[in-house]
């Protein structure tokens, strides 16, 4: 499942589509809006997503993490619009056989999507607004 | 840029790269950013790449999902 939603996530919904009855373990990553960012109180945030390219992304680093670990069961939900510190922005779910590969699996899979995929999150504060903005290697990691 | 959507005029199969040089002197504020990429229907596009008619094509400046 890749889901990309203005609503909050169901985190319990994620967890179940990447359970696996053959998984001795299931690795969650839940991303949380913190509340300040360069010193200053961040009031909100406003994620955009270029929705059809990020799932067609996900799926790819996706692709890569089975490819590399064996995984038994997946699924990653982002959400998009205003959302107020403490709130969840992004849910991945991973399930495999062991732990470490879906510690691994899961970190791979967050770390790539910060990298590549096409959402864009701007922040809000009391005095302005400011895109933030990544590291500019999308091209090295796909060569 | 300010705007969703703007037309670029390039030659018949043109490159990506060429699309590019068009556009940075067509809007040369975009040269600040840290990082452009050109996606073509929905994956990061190579230089060399050739545009066809139909081609979707998105500027991606830098991503901060998560």
């Amino acid at each position: 499942m890749i889901k990309i939603t203005e609503k909050p996530i169901d985190i319990q919904k994620v967890i179940d589509t990447a359970s696996s009855l053959g998984a001795g373990a299931l690795n969650v990553f839940i991303g949380t809006v913190r509340n300040t960012a360069h010193g200053k109180n961040v009031l909100w945030l406003e994620y955009e997503a270029y929705e059809a390219m990020a799932v067609a992304e996900i799926r790819k680093i996706i692709d890569e993490a089975a490819h590399r670990w064996p995984l038994l069961g997946w699924a990653i939900s982002h959400r998009i619009g205003t959302l107020k510190p403490g709130e969840v922005s992004v849910v991945i779910a991973v399930s495999a056989p062991h732990r470490k590969d879906s510690f691994d699996a899961c970190e791979f899979i967050i770390d790539t999507l910060k990298e590549k995929v096409p959402i864009w999150k701007k922040e809000i504060f009391e005095d302005g607004e400011e895109w933030v903005s990544a590291q500019p290697n999308v091209a090295k990691v796909y060569n | 840029m300010g705007a969703n959507e703007v037309i670029i005029d390039v030659q018949e199969s043109a490159t990506v790269g060429d699309f590019k040089a068009v556009l940075f002197s067509q809007y040369p504020r975009l040269k600040a950013l840290t990082s452009l990429f050109i996606a073509v229907n929905h994956a990061y596009a190579e230089d060399d790449e050739k545009l066809t008619a139909e081609a979707e094509i998105a500027l991606i400046p830098p991503v901060a999902g998560g």
